[in-house]
């Protein structure tokens, strides 16, 4: 542990710890191969109130700073990042409808979370990922209401989701400024749950297709103004992404815990690999990278919770977060050798799960291109 | 409906080290937990709190560190928490504690149900819930898997060596919970920030005016620790040079008899 951490964080952190590994650990292998999370598996997280921490206490949330709920959520990334980031894209939905939305808008998508129920947020499209100025989704004015009609694709929480914050091209000739979005009830007819991604890590989360072929929803449904989601979009992302690299904080601690160990276990030459200089930098570097890294997450943080877009710096954290995850967790399986590379053992899963880390929420090089854009705004 | 849980503070090990001159607990540089049993009697109460109504009040006889306790029942859903402490109640043994725990039971209540653990993890005795009920002159039922309320009356099942036993007993009632009786719940992260600032009042001595002084304490406990050791692991090996199976058979039956192993 690297924080300063109060009596609060610590009790707290201790809490969610031994939930996560008394109830979840246990079936994470057993899961993780199946590619599934039943539902009953998040109701210690929906009792414990993880879906709403920061949350304001008026929607029914605990009113947790970012920074509290940061640590909470490396503890829950510890026992499987996959359950963490299915109560992480919930409250990044609801928390962008408060942002963005009216007060009813925020009441009412707060109401369907605080009762134990997943949200979705329906950005990407197959031909529009890096680039979602380019979506074809689109949202028709009909009366009263809009008429929704897209393929979105690889949407964390799809088949579990009550709720969902979808993204459709409201001026198909404008790029960013035509896209607008929509809070859209999943029972509404129309909506198309697809294929459950068969994922290469991340696999107690559920990812699938959804289809939206002429869903009517109220024109009141729309959050803020015409026009505005690819910003919504953005403040989601913003706020997403530090919180992903909270979750490969987790992950990369977990391998850290299990590479030291085992190298202290494991014998070879008659003595403890711990006790070998190549092992010894490995692991050295891997706490290196693992404490810059939570380092950088709780400042991001702190930022947030004073009120900071963090543009430049939520681009810089998630970038370089991950990036240390994916070599801290292959590092690990290395220290692990042949067991590393076994399903018996738990570090090969981790360095599967870290893997996404680089891709999502904007790919590594796409956070590239967005902070080298601060850069040159900052010295002009 | 007003509920009491009593729970105790014990070192989380199962290996308890003890003082090899004053034949006591070392407690010291153990990290404490409320003894698990405790926490299956305050589950138990926060259910029959959701079902028919009322408060929890949960109470900790111990130092001030117990109060840690104390905040862990009320982050899980306690209303109340107090602690009994005063340096006239160390060194009670079971009878002045249950002694004492009923006299601040009774300054509290009026109570519907007592609750509390079988037993303690670390003393193990299984005596001081009971002994509540026997200074407080109302029935006690044991090692219960559930409790029903029926106005005045409640129905509980017990669990006993031939299987389970349903008795019906008038209110107030004193029943203790094992691990059989229900899975604890976690507590809430609002409950635990909450527990966190709670305010959690001392009851001392001069708060029990009714108590008989000479009932507590160490000079109160009949109890007297003559020694206390670790029992010596050994293990011998007997070879039975006989031909006849049966008859090898037989001695050997024999021998894991009297050795109470079938």
């Amino acid at each position: 542990m690297s924080l300063l951490y109060t009596n609060e964080q610590k009790e707290l952190i201790a809490l969610v710890k031994e939930m996560a590994e008394t109830e979840i650990m246990p079936f994470v292998q057993e899961l993780d191969e199946k590619g599934e999370c039943p539902r009953e598996l998040f109701k210690w997280a929906f009792d414990m109130g993880l879906h709403m921490l920061e949350i304001p206490e008026e929607y029914g949330g605990t009113g947790l700073s970012y920074e509290t709920t940061a640590m909470i959520f490396e503890e829950l990334a510890k026992v499987d990042a996959g359950y963490a980031i299915s109560l992480v894209t919930t409250f990044v939905a609801l928390r962008n409808v408060i942002l963005s939305g009216t007060p009813e808008q925020g009441k009412y998508f707060a109401d369907i979370i605080a009762k134990g129920n997943f949200a979705a947020f329906a950005l990407t499209e197959p031909s529009a990922g890096s680039d979602p100025a380019s979506m074809r989704g689109t949202a028709v004015k009909d009366g009263d209401d809009y008429i929704l009609n897209a393929a979105k694709t690889y949407i964390t929480n799809g088949e579990l989701c009550s709720v969902i914050v979808g993204f459709f091209k409201t001026d198909p000739a404008a790029k960013h400024r035509g896209i607008s979005a929509f809070i859209i009830d999943r029972e509404t007819p129309g909506i198309i749950i697809g294929k459950h991604e068969n994922k290469m890590g991340l696999r107690l989360s559920n990812t699938t297709d959804v289809t939206f072929e002429n869903v009517r929803v109220p024109a009141s449904n729309m959050v803020g103004p015409e026009g505005s989601g690819f910003k919504l979009a953005l403040n989601a992302l913003n706020l997403s992404r530090a919180f992903v690299a909270t979750l490969a904080v987790g992950i990369m601690q977990r391998a850290l815990d299990e590479s030291v160990k085992y190298a202290k276990e494991r014998k070879q030459f008659g003595k403890p690999i711990i006790k070998f200089q190549m092992v010894q930098q490995m692991l050295a570097d891997m706490a290196i990278k693992i404490e810059a890294s939570r380092v950088l997450v709780n400042n991001t943080m702190r930022m947030m919770d004073s009120g900071s877009l963090v543009r430049k710096e939520g681009s810089i954290t998630k970038t370089f977060v991950s990036d240390c995850a994916q070599e801290v967790t292959s590092n690990a399986v290395q220290i692990f050798g042949g067991y590393g590379y076994s399903k018996e053992y738990p570090v090969e899963k981790l360095m599967r799960d870290a893997k996404i880390f680089q891709i999502f929420e904007g790919s590594n090089q796409i956070q590239r291109m967005t902070i080298a854009s601060e850069l040159e705004n900052e010295y002009k | 409906m007003n509920i009491v849980v009593c729970v105790k503070q014990v070192p989380d090990t199962t290996e308890i080290k003890i003082d090899p001159v004053k034949n006591t607990l070392i407690r010291q540089g153990v990290p404490s937990i409320m003894n698990p049993f405790d926490k299956n009697a305050l589950e138990e109460a926060l259910q029959l709190k959701e079902e028919y109504g009322g408060t929890v009040t949960v109470i900790s006889m111990g130092p001030q560190q117990a109060k840690a306790t104390l905040r862990q029942a009320l982050s899980m859903g306690a209303d109340k928490a107090h602690l009994v402490t005063d340096r006239a109640f160390g060194g009670s043994d079971t009878y002045a504690t249950s002694y004492i725990l009923a006299k601040v039971i009774e300054k509290l209540g009026p109570f519907d149900v007592i609750l509390g653990g079988k037993q303690a993890i670390d003393g193990d005795t299984g005596q001081t819930a009971p002994s509540i009920a026997e200074h407080l002159g109302i029935a006690r039922l044991t090692h219960i898997r559930s409790i029903k309320i029926d106005g005045n009356k409640c129905i509980v099942e017990r669990e006993i060596e031939e299987g389970i036993e349903i008795v019906e007993a008038k209110l107030p009632i004193l029943c203790t919970a094992t691990k059989e009786t229900n899975k604890p719940r976690y507590a809430t992260i609002k409950g635990k920030i909450d527990s966190l600032k709670a305010e959690i009042d001392d009851i001392t001595l001069a708060d029990l005016p009714n108590m008989d002084t000479t009932k507590i304490g160490l000079k109160g406990s009949p109890t007297r620790v003559k020694s206390t050791f670790t029992p010596k692991r050994q293990s011998c090996c007997e070879i039975f040079e006989i031909v006849d199976p049966r008859e090898t058979a037989k001695v050997l039956f024999g021998k894991l008899a009297e050795a109470k192993l079938l």
